[in-house]
């Protein structure tokens, strides 16, 4: 875990975060929430972060800690603009998502699992994430592309990876409804 | 074709100009079943989804209005409703297309039911991975407590509840009803144990709690809307309204098809439905319900007895597409997510796919679960690498004998059920690539899977 910094931009999520708490009749159900709201603000979860969470909802930063290391989606480590979740499980797979997995490896010259050295992506096999139809699915951080199999498809998704990391905003927050963020 | 679609579910799905908003669902007759349920009373609306038969749709096919009626009312306690929407069964798709193209009709479903069973207040759990069906579920609520159908003294009347919707953080686990509630109560998911943990009487916060499925909350609607008897009418009895098919795997084309519960077969679904087979393939096997239901391979016949005492002697093509009939052949509908496997598939590697899978996400309470798992997933992967022993597959359904029922959530199963039956279907198969390994062999496989 990294000793980064992150409580000013923490204080400027009070307000937000206090308007979720107060929609659960206990405090503590808003730990998931509020957990989203800091890595889709911040990019993943420091400690700074954790012990944020825990003064909010009332309990200690190790029973935040226990939360965040079971769900996959939390990240204890900054992880790449370009968030490239392929899903591994059946559906996918019998449609090339393992293939489809190799060929953006050799791409990014990375590893399932790892990051790019400069931080712009990083690759990961997910499990099943409900599109099982047009597999193989590949969540990025701002899209969900379908049937990404063969060397077309995976073209076009290498390209999208590629133009859009250099906008600061992929994968955080939208500001609404219909920013272009999340449209998948 | 002979079978056609019947949508009520997915009626305005996929339709040309059709948009999530609420001006759009009422014009398409939105929030009617709403204003009717709420000219009755409470208690009236549970005997109508009671007599409507609805059976539930997340997987176990459990009769809607049952559940209702084990709520605990004498307590004294709020009642909670948690509408679960983590669709997390691998094969599963359907109800993210009501959450992302007809947001409203879960939520008039949700209210109708907070309605009947008297809820103080009623969450959606979505899955986390669903960021943009979150915010479609919330922009939907906002905009019916605009017009007074959610909030505070809906319609005039003095029933008032507030909807929240909760992302979950990628877990399958959270799916099963007790850890969804953990999960909400701001833990880890781990499922609890029953007794005396079920839901309707230890629920959230320790409150009498219902846990219904997105999809059984739009059904609901739909109940309220034709009437219980009349909804009975759809389908067969025993299981009445529509089931959404959700195909994937190798098939021509597949989809979503929603279908009269028994007015098909798996025949018709993968041929007339899916346009069969891919070119120059063969089917081999389908997973019917979502990866833990158990395998049916072509080529098996099945025989037996219904529950209403008719003898049966099918081949897989002629399986009735409802609960009943599939539950007869030893396997389940569950969620409807039909995975197609061909003979371009080496069955070792569907199987250690998923065993891979269920080693991911077992949450780790239950020793039998845990390791069992985990060691399912190692073994099935060493055949694949072409380490295998002939003595693996006995193996395999061995230590899955020993998940089976000593698990606390029925992870315990769902860790089971795929090496249980697919072990003795394709024994000789998973004992060929062991020897091919083993002789150096190549293998005539080349889609990989693991």
């Amino acid at each position: 875990m990294s000793s980064t910094d992150h409580k000013p931009r923490l204080a400027a999520l009070d307000a937000t975060a206090d308007a979720i708490i107060a929609k659960y009749p206990q405090k503590r159900s808003a730990c998931l929430p509020l957990l989203h709201l800091a890595q889709e603000t911040l990019g993943w979860i420091s400690n700074d972060t954790m012990e944020w969470v825990a003064a909010k909802i009332g309990v200690t930063p190790m029973q935040v800690y226990e939360v965040v290391t079971f769900y996959p989606m939390f990240k204890l480590q900054p992880i790449g603009k370009q968030h490239v979740r392929v899903c591994r499980t059946l559906s996918c797979a019998l449609r090339g998502s393992y293939h489809t997995m190799e060929a953006l490896e050799k791409e990014f010259g990375i590893k399932r699992g790892e990051t790019t050295a400069d931080g712009a992506v990083t690759l990961e096999f997910v499990e099943c994430i409900a599109q099982c139809g047009p597999g193989p699915v590949v969540q990025t951080s701002d899209a969900l592309f379908e049937n990404v199999a063969g060397e077309q498809k995976v073209g076009e998704l290498v390209k999208h990876i590629r133009e859009t990391v250099a906008a600061d905003n992929i994968g955080k927050r939208p500001a609404s409804l219909g920013s272009p963020e999340w449209n998948f | 074709m002979s079978v056609q679609e019947r949508r009520l579910i997915y009626a305005n799905v996929g339709k040309p100009g059709y948009t999530p908003d609420i001006d759009c669902y009422l014009k398409h007759g939105g929030y009617e079943a709403l204003k009717k349920a709420f000219a009755m009373k409470p208690e009236e609306v549970c005997k109508e989804v009671t007599a409507s038969g609805l059976r539930g749709r997340g997987g176990a096919g459990f009769p809607t209005g049952m559940k209702w009626s084990f709520l605990d009312r004498k307590s004294g306690k709020p009642i909670y409703l948690v509408v679960n929407a983590d669709e997390s069964e691998p094969g599963t798709y359907k109800d993210r297309q009501i959450i992302y193209f007809d947001p409203h009709q879960i939520i008039e479903g949700t209210l109708i039911t907070a309605y009947a069973i008297q809820a103080k207040q009623a969450f959606i759990y979505i899955r986390g991975e669903f960021q943009n069906g979150a915010k479609y579920l919330e922009k939907a609520i906002a905009e019916a407590k605009a017009k007074n159908l959610c909030g505070d003294k809906i319609l005039g009347s003095d029933y008032s509840v507030e909807i929240v919707v909760h992302r979950g953080g990628g877990c399958y686990v959270c799916g099963e009803e007790t850890g969804l509630i953990e999960s909400l109560e701001g833990k880890r998911g781990y499922p609890r144990i029953k007794p005396p943990y079920f839901p309707a009487v230890l629920g959230l916060y320790n409150c009498p709690t219902i846990v219904n499925n997105a999809e059984t909350m739009a059904q609901v609607k739909h109940v309220v809307s034709l009437g219980g008897a009349e909804f009975a009418k759809i389908g067969v009895p025993g299981d009445s309204g529509t089931h959404i098919w959700g195909v994937s795997g190798l098939v021509k084309k597949p989809g979503l098809y929603e279908i009269e519960a028994g007015k098909a077969t798996f025949g018709q679904l993968l041929n007339d439905f899916c346009g069969g087979p891919l070119d120059g393939r063969k089917f081999k096997a389908i997973i019917p319900g979502g990866s833990s239901t158990k395998i049916l391979k072509f080529g098996e016949r099945f025989k037996g007895k219904l529950p209403n005492g008719t003898e049966f002697d099918w081949a897989l093509e002629d399986i009735p597409l409802d609960s009943n009939s599939i539950a007869a052949c030893g396997t389940g509908l569950g969620t409807g997510g039909t995975i197609v496997l061909d003979d371009s598939v080496e069955m070792i590697q569907a199987l250690a796919n998923l065993n891979a899978f269920y080693a991911h996400e077992t949450c780790g309470q239950c020793t039998p679960c845990r390791e069992g798992s985990l060691w399912l997933s190692r073994i099935s992967k060493r055949v694949c690498s072409g380490k295998g022993r002939e003595e693996d597959p006995a193996l395999l359904l061995d230590i899955a004998n020993q998940v089976a029922g000593r698990t606390i959530c029925a992870h315990g199963e769902a860790v089971a059920w795929p090496v249980q039956s697919a072990v003795p279907k394709f024994k000789d198969e998973y004992l060929d690539s062991i020897r091919r390994a083993k002789a150096g062999e190549q293998s005539p496989y080349t889609l990989k899977l693991i």
